[in-house]
């Protein structure tokens, strides 16, 4: 408690109306992460819209909706009530678990790139529930893991359980659409969550010795094989010829290193706006980063990332209670590794799973997450300052 | 916070930080350290390259008669990329395009497989390009035939006619020349990647053999190049570049189309009469030379082909024909690929080699019916015994014993089987001299080196063979197991590393293993004729651009000189008009009205032909002319042809008759292929409308 101590001070000096009491660090990176994200959008779209007779602007605008719904999102989750949150929660995992059982079933959910994760909505617009359960799974369990009803500072065997149970509901049911790139992204979180808890260390041993057998079970029963083939297959396209199930992968490489060290400008790559890289504007939206603003520019985006993940470790330390470092442990370790997960794929150093970048990617129901996870990020930081 | 949670949370941080680190490092890798790479495979993904081939230059006699040029055909097509991926991998399109063309389905099938596709030995007539490369069926087809193909391109996928520039061969003049001129065909794999240091494009068409190859740097132009960026649809968004194609220039060689025709013919002509004689006649060449320059005039091989038959598009049997036993090996140009035993033609050599030796020139040798070297007997031609003659009598009348005699006299005073540690070897040296067993180094591409069989040579051959002949009975096959091959064995693996007896006598005449090629054997006839000097042949004179201006000179190079002195040479010169007043060429050069020198030469060929006949001689005939005022030398080979004389003889007469408008025994005036009894040293305007003149 004396590390807190001494630090209130330091809370105290800092302006109260500059950023209506937001941390300032995190909302300039992610404002500064929205805007790259809107251009980096438009880029991977506009070009081959406009050749293809189509609106240029057609996904700029939904971006752009899109984060706006994301910033109202956000400012609802920073000014909540911090018990009407844990109140609303049940209600949320609640709501995420249905929608999840919900999209499974043919005719409701619909099927993209070979996983049932989508409800379409009109106008064009799709919800992802696996999206929104990681908000309820995040908060669920860190309401658990904080509310001790003995005298420990630690959550019990008991605790844990229940946390992991809290978890395990929603992760079984991505894993049935299945979307590994989620639930990779879960229980990495929900390890980081349990061993950031003070929980016995034989829990994370044990997690971790469950996560790799299962990831190894999963490979050798064909589970994620015969998904990410498909995955491959059904992106090439159909009338060219099929250039191996390295295509995307490669192509992606090959662009973000045809950026060189400065990019061709934003605009102007011919690898984006030839459409050689598919998804460009969700999934591997970073290889138009890569090749319009090269190493100068997409090293700043990972700096970027760095910046929300170091300074939410701040908010977490500097956290009161147990409760709001839960859930900024959790929030950080789900940015962090989907951004890794995303980035590492494009790259070529992780394996290809459908994971959109965090407020970079076109997507709602990711965005939407992203900006309540940035919500709860404030909130919290807003509660250290009384 | 429990210091456990507090631990937790740092190592995930360091966790955390790491990956980012990492992938901050990759990012480095990919778009600092490997970004050229990275840039030459996006640039490849994104361009494409619109090639439009330079026009051809043009390749003329020297009056400037177009030997190769361009002309405008249709190509019918197929692409390989869209075939294959039919259901019946383009089965029933190419089917419908052989009936429609009116060939063989199994012909376009072969016409369209990658050479790498088949197995060796079944390759004739494929596509030595590439999968990617438009395969040409034809390229010379009926345009009513394209028209359908156009008209109807839903019924023929994958198949397109177009309008290309294809090379055509005219053939003024009854010209053919197609192992001199060479063809034009498709990059090789091995040509895309560089492999002769030069860069091309795809849809190039490069010289394949003959001047074609030898000169295509120059003759074939620069390409013009449209770069467009494309996006994942082919649709082109952008264009790059441009730039024109640059035309090739054209070439003017030495040679005179009427005088090419009439070596054709008259080589055609000897094998008919080898033919008619009864003898197999399978393969001839003939060459003439310019021996004040050393350009050459004409240089024919039979058999021959037709050089537009590549652009036609060649059937599977053409190609396997081209380079057929059975066909004589059409696609061979003996006159520089072929090596034959020289026989008599090389007593000239010999005649050197005497002098050198110290033998009188001027005085009288013994030309009995046979010699004896040891147990064996070599016969003097038939067997005739000539009595008493003069040396130069001898070369006339082309006596072997006095040669077997000097040879075996001169390899026992090299110490015989035991060879003296510094022997003179006349004979070898003045062969050496001649440049025997050495390219002459024409600018035509692939030329034989033949081969000059002396002490290092045979110590070469032991090495390689001696395993063979040392374990014959268990290395050879049964029909190989007579008496006569395993004593010959037996002496091979004895001392088959030494000159012995029977090889410095063969050697003296021209026989054994000793090679050439009749190119060589006009080369060294040259020599004789202009007093010595050895050139290295020409056929190209100059490269000339369009617009007329001379961009490179060729000229023929010294590349020796005989190895005989002025007195020497004058006798030899003197013994070779002699062959055509009183030896074994005056039949036929009987009433020939301007005077030329010559040398017969019948080779005797061990082993048999494929029908398991026995190889007749090989026929030769090496000559110049004027004899008082040489210009030029005339050398015909004709394999299997029997006689010298009258097979190759005959021959070299009649090609004499077209240069110097000779008909019969009377000069006809005017006819001479060179007015000023030489050929023209100013380059010819080249224009490809230019016709052969008619002969008169």
């Amino acid at each position: 408690m004396s590390l807190i101590n001494q630090r209130q001070g330091f809370r105290r000096t800092r302006g109260k109306s500059a950023f209506w009491g937001l941390d300032p660090i995190l909302t300039v990176a992610v404002g500064l992460l929205l805007f790259i994200g809107t251009l980096l959008v438009y880029a991977a779209t506009r070009d081959w819209y406009a050749s293809n007779g189509l609106d240029p602007e057609y996904y700029l605008k939904r971006h752009v909706i899109n984060i706006m719904i994301g910033i109202l999102l956000a400012w609802g989750t920073t000014v909540i009530d911090y018990r009407s949150l844990r109140a609303y929660t049940p209600v949320v995992w609640g709501l995420g678990v249905i929608g999840l059982t919900a999209v499974l079933i043919p005719g409701i959910g619909s099927e993209v790139n070979g996983a049932r994760a989508w409800f379409p909505l009109p106008g064009g617009f799709q919800i992802q529930p696996a999206e929104l359960s990681k908000i309820a799974i995040i908060v669920g369990m860190s309401m658990l893991l904080s509310e001790y009803r003995h005298e420990s500072d630690a959550p019990s065997h008991r605790d844990v359980i229940q946390a992991l149970l809290v978890a395990a509901i929603p992760v079984g049911l991505i894993l049935l659409q299945p979307d590994m790139g989620t639930v990779f992204i879960i229980s990495v979180a929900v390890v980081a969550m349990i061993g950031a808890s003070g929980a016995p260390s034989r829990w994370v041993v044990g997690l971790i010795l469950i996560a790799l057998l299962g990831g190894f079970g999963a490979t050798k029963l064909g589970v994620i094989n015969d998904y990410q083939v498909k995955r491959l297959q059904s992106f090439v396209d159909p009338n060219s010829d099929v250039l191996g199930a390295g295509y995307q992968l490669r192509q992606a490489r090959i662009t973000v290193g045809s950026g060189g060290l400065f990019g061709t400008g934003l605009f102007e790559g011919p690898q984006t706006n030839g459409r050689f890289v598919p998804e460009q504007q969700t999934d591997f939206i970073f290889t138009v980063a890569g090749e319009q603003l090269g190493f100068v520019g997409s090293g700043f985006i990972l700096l970027l990332y760095l910046t929300i993940v170091m300074r939410a470790f701040t908010i977490a330390r500097r956290s009161t209670d147990a409760f709001g470092r839960m859930v900024c442990v959790g929030v950080l370790s789900w940015f962090a590794f989907q951004t890794f997960e995303n980035i590492g794929m494009t790259l070529g150093l992780m394996p290809m799973t459908g994971v959109p970048l965090p407020f970079l990617s076109y997507g709602g129901s990711s965005m939407f997450a992203n900006m309540i996870g940035f919500g709860l990020l404030q909130n919290i930081y807003a509660k250290q300052r009384g | 916070m429990n210091l456990r949670s507090r631990l937790s949370l740092l190592v995930i941080q360091i966790l955390i930080i790491s990956l980012m680190v990492a992938l901050l490092g990759r990012l480095f890798y990919l778009q600092v350290a490997a970004a050229p790479q990275y840039k030459d495979a996006a640039l490849s993904i994104q361009s494409r390259d619109v090639v439009t081939p330079a026009t051809r230059g043009l390749i003329v006699d020297a009056s400037g008669i177009p030997l190769a040029l361009n002309k405008v055909g249709v190509a019918i097509t197929v692409d390989r990329t869209i075939i294959d991926k039919q259901e019946d991998k383009g089965e029933a399109v190419l089917r419908s395009l052989a009936r429609l063309l009116k060939i063989k389905y199994v012909n376009i099938l072969q016409r369209t497989r990658l050479c790498g596709e088949l197995e060796s030995g079944k390759r004739a007539g494929c596509w030595t390009g590439s999968r990617f490369q438009p395969i040409p069926i034809t390229k010379d087809a009926d345009p009513s035939l394209a028209l359908q193909i156009v008209e109807r391109s839903d019924q023929y996928p994958g198949i397109s006619a177009a309008p290309v520039a294809i090379r055509s061969y005219p053939g003024n003049g009854d010209v053919n020349a197609a192992h001199m001129l060479g063809y034009i065909g498709p990059l090789t794999e091995g040509d895309l990647a560089g492999e002769n240091g030069r860069t091309y494009f795809r849809s190039e068409y490069i010289g394949k053999a003959g001047l074609e190859i030898q000169y295509d740097e120059f003759l074939r132009g620069t390409p013009g190049i449209k770069t467009f960026t494309v996006d994942r649809k082919e649709v082109v968004t952008n264009t790059r570049k441009v730039t024109n194609p640059i035309p090739g220039n054209h070439l003017v060689t030495s040679i005179d189309t009427r005088l090419q025709a009439a070596s054709e013919k008259a080589l055609a002509a000897a094998v008919a009469r080898s033919r008619a004689n009864g003898y197999r006649a399978d393969g001839a060449a003939a060459v003439v030379m310019d021996v004040v320059t050393g350009r050459i005039l004409a240089l024919a091989s039979y058999p021959t082909f037709d050089p537009n038959a590549y652009e036609r598009g060649l059937t599977t049997k053409q190609a396997r024909d081209l380079y057929s036993e059975s066909q004589g090996v059409p696609a061979l140009n003996r006159a520089l690929q072929g090596v034959f035993a020289p026989a008599s033609t090389f007593k000239v050599v010999s005649l050197a080699a005497a002098a050198s030796a110290g033998y009188n020139l001027n005085a009288n040798y013994d030309c009995p019916g046979q010699f004896e070297v040891g147990t064996r007997i070599f016969r003097n031609f038939e067997s005739k015994d000539q009595g008493t003659l003069s040396m130069k009598k001898a070369i006339a009348v082309s006596c072997d014993t006095i040669w077997y005699k000097i040879a075996f006299s001169e390899w026992i005073k090299d110490g015989g089987l035991k060879p003296k540690s510094n022997p003179n070897d006349f004979f070898f040296k003045a062969a050496e001299g001649f440049q025997v067993g050495q390219r002459t180094g024409i600018d035509l591409p692939s030329e034989s080196s033949g081969r000059l069989a002396n002490r290092e040579w045979r110590i070469s051959w032991y090495e390689q063979n001696k395993d063979f002949y040392c374990n014959y009975k268990e290395r050879a096959s049964k029909a190989q197991q007579t008496a006569f091959l395993i004593e010959l064995a037996r002496e091979n693996c004895l001392d088959g590393d030494k000159i012995r007896a029977g090889d410095a006598v063969n050697f003296s005449i021209g026989q054994g293993d000793t090679v050439i090629t009749p190119l060589k054997l006009t080369q060294m006839y040259a020599a004789i004729a202009n007093g010595g000097t050895i050139w290295k042949p020409t056929v190209g004179k100059a490269i000339v651009t369009t617009e007329g201006r001379i961009l490179q000179t060729i000229s023929p190079e010294k590349v020796g000189t005989l190895p005989t002195n002025k007195a020497t040479l004058k006798f030899l010169q003197s013994s070779l008009r002699e062959v055509v007043v009183s030896g074994t060429g005056a039949g036929a050069f009987s009433g020939f009205p301007i005077a030329v020198s010559g040398k017969t030469g019948t080779a005797e060929v061990f082993g048999r032909n494929a029908d398991g006949s026995l190889k007749s001689d090989t026929s030769w005939f090496a000559g110049y002319g004027p004899t008082n005022k040489p210009r030029f030398a005339v050398v015909m080979m004709v394999s299997q042809g029997g006689f010298g004389s009258s097979s190759s003889g005959v021959g070299v007469r009649q090609i004499f008759e077209t240069l110097f408008g000779v008909q019969g025994s009377t000069i006809v005036p005017g006819a001479a292929i060179y007015p000023e009894g030489k050929p023209p040293t100013v380059l010819p305007k080249i224009s490809p409308a230019t016709k052969a003149k008619v002969a008169p």
